[in-house]
């Protein structure tokens, strides 16, 4: 009877603490704690009826395709077309809503987690998933499975390199906030300061500029690198996967209970074949470099 | 001001409370004035914490920026990278100083023959302080590279460097100006009667002057300089903001952000006090010429 007692004590007390603070205190980063169903009613959401989703602008192919309109640049997230606009929309029909009841946000990355009410139901941006980062945010499982790369000039010194040890003398870069960077600091330690560019279009810019030698930048980024941004340039390869590999996760609020909602729509949509099939789709060129060894 | 006994007794040390005093502004009330300037205070400072900490996203806030592990483990890295924002400072100060001097020289000589360059000068200031630094910063240093011109260095942090000293001499040089115009003309008429040149009154006569009584601004500028070198960081070179930046995304929380913030201020707050010294030096020497301005 006691610990009957104290533990509807400490349910009052979460209660209160979750209704001052905005925010409950679950520390499980699939926000499973919470039994709500996840009818479309039911899901607890910044607008109910629409499901407000975040990503950054511009948003770049292959994750995001379609042609640009206001205020979208490069691609256009609302076009469906690009492999996480594609992923977010498939996750929403699983959800129970139709494409109409989908809004996007414009969410820049270091927004993604600042402290504070989230303005989006979740954040699809090709962020990573690690540990730290999951005390502050909840992640959805995997939606992509992700590779590093290096994009290099072609006929630079670097562009005949064929091991990861073989980069270290060169000056690499990455953009701020990747694991990209985490990679050139933990596994590369390369001799010279690596750079960080805050936006993608200054690290573009570096590596036309031959400011630096490489750019580290996850495997289908690189590809439309060399495509697109950066000609007479190529990918010299990816690296090894890591113990445990690396995946990008949607990002949500701490505790909210639409996670373990997300996660089943993903489950649901891995066992069906849908998300190898989207893959297949948007980043099929994303195979096929060497690895670095 | 103390009374004139006072001061004979210990001229230094009664100045010094003097001036305390008055920056208080607590001499009038005396000692009453005192204790409610000290119970206030109190009582203004616990209401201050006792809002924040009983904002319903204190535990939040406390636990992303206020995470003492987030800042001591990000501290050296920042520091190391804060180097950097040092070396660019001194070395531009240096720059600044002389260009601003001639650009304000420029503009305070008369005469219609020297229109163009007085015009020029103009010109110059509108623009330099015009456009805002993080531009001009994104312009140089990715736009001067990308011509490929032999000899052009591609270096950033060598751009970023010019960037800083166009900006801040447009601000110098009007600062300058103030100075040299706030000389009264009949210094140089009576340097000229005595059969100075005008480049040699300019030079013995005016300058001087102008400059002790711009000091405090001059060093003004050159903290708002310390600050600006972190915009350095857009173009991927990893000084101390960058640095921030990049702690702060690997783990989503912002105790680097105050790390590196106690690093700016540790060389901002001793330079604001240095300058307070000199004027305060600069007074007394004028008072015990006898008034001499």
């Amino acid at each position: 009877m006691k610990t009957a007692g104290i533990a509807v004590l400490m349910l009052v007390v979460v209660a209160l603490a979750a209704a001052a603070c905005g925010s409950s205190k679950k520390s499980s980063s699939s926000g499973g704690g919470s039994q709500s169903s996840c009818a479309k009613s039911d899901l607890n959401l910044v607008t109910s009826g629409k499901l407000t989703v975040g990503t950054d602008n511009p948003a770049f192919p292959p994750w995001f395709g379609g042609t640009p309109k206001s205020p979208w640049k490069v691609s256009d997230p609302r076009s469906g077309q690009g492999f996480e606009s594609a992923v977010a929309y498939a996750v929403a029909k699983q959800l129970g809503f139709s494409k109409d009841e989908v809004e996007w946000k414009h969410v820049p990355f270091t927004n993604s987690y600042a402290p504070g009410p989230k303005s989006f139901d979740f954040d699809i941006n090709e962020i990573s998933y690690t540990a730290a980062r999951a005390k502050v945010v909840a992640f959805s499982d995997s939606y992509y499975d992700v590779n590093q790369s290096v994009v290099v000039n072609k006929g630079t010194p670097i562009a005949s390199v064929t091991t990861v040890a073989g980069l270290k003398p060169y000056e690499l870069g990455a953009q701020l906030g990747t694991t990209s960077y985490q990679l050139i600091k933990n596994t590369i330690k390369p001799s010279k300061q690596p750079s960080v560019f805050p936006q993608n279009t200054g690290a573009v810019q570096a590596l036309k500029n031959k400011q630096i030698d490489g750019l580290v930048v996850d495997l289908p980024t690189a590809f439309y690198v060399t495509a697109v941004q950066v000609p007479n340039s190529k990918v010299l390869g990816q690296f090894p996967a890591t113990p445990g590999g690396e995946h990008f996760g949607m990002v949500f609020q701490k505790g909210n209970s639409l996670v373990r909602c997300v996660n089943q729509a993903l489950t649901k949509l891995r066992s069906g074949g849908t998300l190898k099939q989207l893959q297949q789709k948007w980043l099929a060129k994303a195979t096929g470099a060497p690895t670095l060894k | 001001m103390a009374s004139e006994g006072d001061r004979r007794a210990d001229p230094e040390v009664a100045a010094r409370r003097s001036r305390l005093l008055d920056s208080l502004r607590l001499e009038a009330e005396g000692a009453r004035g005192v204790a409610i300037a000290l119970i206030s205070t109190a009582v203004f400072i616990a209401a201050a914490l006792l809002a924040v900490t009983h904002s319903p996203g204190w535990p939040e806030v406390h636990r992303v920026f206020f995470g003492w592990h987030d800042i001591s483990s990000s501290f050296p890295e920042i520091a190391r990278a804060f180097e950097l924002n040092v070396k660019i400072f001194l070395v531009c100060e240096v720059f600044i100083l002389a260009l601003a001097l001639l650009i304000a020289v420029l503009r305070s000589l008369s005469g219609p023959v020297f229109f163009p360059l007085r015009a020029l000068a103009v010109i110059y200031t509108d623009l330099a302080r015009g456009v805002p630094t993080i531009l001009v910063i994104a312009l140089l240093g990715f736009g001067a590279p990308a011509l490929q011109l032999t000899g052009v260095p591609r270096s950033r942090v060598f751009w970023a460097g010019v960037a800083l000293v166009l900006v801040y001499s447009g601000y110098v040089a009007e600062v300058y100006r103030a100075g040299i115009e706030s000389v009264h003309p009949s210094q140089e008429a009576a340097a000229r009667s005595l059969g100075l040149s005008r480049f040699q009154a300019l030079r013995r006569v005016i300058l001087p002057q102008a400059i002790r009584r711009v000091v405090p601004p001059l060093l003004n500028d050159f903290i708002g300089l310390q600050k600006d070198t972190a915009l350095v960081g857009v173009l991927g070179v990893v000084e101390a903001f960058n640095q921030t930046q990049i702690d702060s995304s690997a783990t989503f929380t912002y105790g680097a952000y105050l790390a590196a913030a106690a690093l700016f201020v540790a060389i901002t707050i001793p330079l604001a006090r240095f300058t307070d010294w000199l004027v305060a030096r600069d007074r007394r020497r004028r008072q015990a010429a006898g008034g001499f301005a």
